[in-house]
């Protein structure tokens, strides 16, 4: 018999009961609960007249929809505001843990769980967000759930599985200098598509991976859903153990031991076999900028605008017509002539520390270009903040010309007051450059935090590895 | 849910790949703390030309009458007709509650994204995959015939075309089951509540640290 992958360790370490047709109930570790998706879960379950089953599995924080500038006023907007009070309400009402939006460790709900050590490797964690895939870089079982499936992990600490089948991104060898782990999940994208990884769990492995810091892992399974897949995941090893030391969710001195043990058995065993298994190479991904309006239309800096002639499938083709004229973009322009009009550093992709001090140092004393109307960074999490201001990194901003905002989703999309007008081009750190995403008519092209901070200060897309030396 | 057994309904075709739930069901909308009322603002960035917020009057917009949606051939649908990929991007369930409560109760695609078709499944809106030539095919017809309609029979699996040729389809014989009968997925897994916490038991002692309670 063959050897397990890490994904089929997780599932059946958390595996409650299966029906003979495949349809599993699985465990759930912990769950994440924002206010986007939970009002209508918590209306249900006590609707039905039901109680949570686990209150210390959740851990709720609002992050879509609070204001990234100051924040003593309250809510401004009272759809916004009612929403994150009827999370409030919720939370004191069945004494689920929350922090509440001025508490200092409030941010996006996909940057505080690493960082309180609430995701631990081997978990199941669940969130009413597509983005939770992000967890799996800690060895984790980590997806999105809609809200009928928050009610139900509410009630009953499980969900109705059926399971995926088992992926391998393997990418090997050294990434040049100034190419990041944005680049290599928007390589990894572009060469599977947006629909590449349906159906599966997909584990990232090799070299290049392994040499990641915690936050780069994070940022490759954050968009493993963009490729398709519930879930992205990579293995156990002395960095994911070093990143967990003495956060205050992580195991108590007690069981520490313990649980290192077993944390190390997080890997696909070596005679594992994966259903499929695709390959790239590091030291050929560059530095990726999208065109059009899904994360697989995507180029490298010194690409050019592709031409939907050259496209043999007719619907593809219609695709990228309707993307190319929804993004105002002709066939054949250079990616470097592309010209931003804003420029955005955040979401669940790139706000941890590391995306930070990566934007910072493509500043470099630089000043934003004149012809960026709006440059703009929120972190993460307050401790995100709070860490980069103690390196001097908001001065590198400010003094450049960027706003430094309070945590939340903000522009990623646009459900608070910072989105882009109709034509408004942006380049973005965050997943999604889908039509609206930003607000309705904005233009988004995704790309690196040294990338967006490269454009802010030329006032065009640029390459960040010519400024390495 | 809504019991699920037998429909005939209009056809509308929506001819592109990778529809997003942020297209089905924009962001503004999402504020709501309720499941309803989502359905005059499914697709409002492509059904209006004016900007739409929550709690407008749907009678005082402007509407694009190039959108399928307004096209009066096609009021009424109630099976919609799409690409590859659909229902792709965000988690958001209110995607689903759009189509619901605008009337759709059935969505026929070659692929969908697995989060929107799970959704799909726990509202009572049947999401049904048939073969990509088979899809191509009924976009033809519903091009080419004014009053397009088709019979989903779910028990049976099939789907009736106008001139009574049948097209079988593939379903999990679970979430057959669950929508014939309208079963709300929790209520079963309660049924379960004493096998879960014996899980959870073992689950403790193999994992203590999982129950610990964080230390500031
Ligand atoms: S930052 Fe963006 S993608 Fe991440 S959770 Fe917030 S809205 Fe979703």
């Amino acid at each position: 018999m063959s050897g397990k992958t890490l994904y089929d360790k997780l599932w059946e370490s958390h595996l409650v009961r299966q029906d003979d047709d495949g349809t599993a109930l699985i465990y759930i570790d912990r769950h994440l609960v924002h206010e986007v998706t939970s009002p209508q879960a918590f209306e249900g379950l006590r609707m039905a007249g039901r109680k949570p089953w686990r209150t210390d599995s959740i851990l709720a924080v609002p992050d879509h929809n609070v204001p990234t500038t100051d924040r003593s006023a309250g809510i401004a907007d009272p759809i916004s505001r009612l929403q994150v009070e009827t999370l409030d309400q919720n939370c004191a009402d069945l004494g689920i843990t929350e922090f509440l939006m001025n508490d200092p460790r409030q941010g996006i709900v996909h940057v505080i769980g690493p960082e309180q050590g609430a995701t631990l490797p081997g978990m199941t964690v669940v969130c009413g967000d597509s983005h939770t895939s992000t967890h799996g870089a800690f060895g984790a079982l980590a997806f999105g759930i809609g809200t009928s499936d928050v009610e139900h992990v509410l009630a009953t600490q499980c969900l109705i599985l059926k399971k995926s089948k088992n992926l391998e991104i393997r990418v090997e060898g050294e990434l040049a200098a100034g190419v990041s782990a944005k680049d290599v999940v928007l390589a990894i994208i572009g060469r599977i598509g947006t629909a590449g990884g349906t159906g599966c769990a997909i584990e990232f492995t090799g070299s290049a991976i392994q040499q990641l810091s915690m936050e780069g892992r994070m940022t490759v399974c954050n968009m493993a859903i963009e490729a398709g897949a519930r879930a992205g995941m990579v293995a156990v090893d002395d960095t994911t153990i070093e990143y967990l030391r003495d956060r205050p969710y992580a195991p108590a001195s007690e069981h520490r031991e313990q649980a290192v043990a077993s944390w190390r058995d997080l890997h696909s065993d070596s005679d594992a076999v994966f259903d499929e298994t695709v390959i790239l190479n590091a030291a050929a991904i560059q530095p990726q900028v999208t065109w059009g309006t899904s994360p697989e239309m995507v180029t490298s800096i010194d690409g050019v605008v592709p031409n939907p002639n050259d496209e043999t499938d007719s619907v593809r083709r219609e695709g990228m017509r309707n993307a190319l004229a929804y993004m105002g973009l002709e066939p054949g322009t250079p990616i470097s002539d592309i010209r931003p009009d804003h420029v955005f550093i955040g979401s669940c992709t790139n706000a941890r520390i590391e995306d930070l001090r990566a934007a910072a140092a493509a500043i470099r004393g630089r000043k934003v270009d004149p012809g960026i109307k709006q440059a703009l960074v929120v972190p993460g999490s307050g401790l995100v903040k709070r860490q980069a201001e103690a390196e001097g990194l908001d001065r590198v901003f400010t003094e450049a010309g960027f706003e430094w905002r309070e945590p939340g989703c903000s522009m990623c999309l646009a459900m608070n007051a910072d989105r882009l007008a109709p034509g408004d081009r942006c380049a973005s750190t965050s997943n999604r450059n889908f039509e609206g995403r930003q607000g309705q008519g904005g233009r988004t092209h995704l790309v690196s935090p040294a990338m967006a901070a490269a454009a802010a200060v030329h006032g065009h897309f640029a390459d960040v590895r010519q400024e390495q030396d | 849910m809504e019991k699920f057994a037998k429909h005939h309904g209009i056809v509308v075709p929506l001819d592109r790949h990778n529809v997003d739930t942020d297209a089905i069901i924009p962001k503004q909308f999402l504020k709501s703390i309720k499941r309803t009322g989502f359905g005059q603002h499914l697709f409002d960035e492509w059904r209006y030309h004016d900007h739409g917020e929550p709690g407008m009057d749907p009678a005082t917009r402007r509407k694009n009458p190039d959108f399928v949606l307004n096209h009066p051939r096609y009021e009424g649908a109630s099976i919609l007709l799409g690409r590859h990929n659909f229902g792709c991007g965000s988690s958001r369930e209110h995607a689903v509650w759009a189509l619901t409560d605008h009337g759709i109760r059935v969505v026929i695609a070659p692929s969908f994204a697995e989060i929107f078709f799970h959704n799909c499944h726990k509202n009572g809106l049947l999401p049904i995959v048939l073969d990509e030539e088979i899809v191509e095919r009924l976009f033809n017809e519903v091009m080419e015939n004014h009053g397009y309609r088709l019979l989903v029979d779910l028990p049976s699996q099939k789907i009736i075309l106008p001139n009574d040729e049948e097209i079988e389809f593939e379903i999990d014989p679970f979430r057959k089951h669950c929508h014939i009968h309208g079963l709300d997925d929790i209520g079963l897994t309660l049924e379960h509540a004493a096998e879960i916490s014996a899980f959870e038991e073992k689950h403790r002692q193999a994992a203590p640290w999982l129950y610990d309670t964080p230390h500031q």
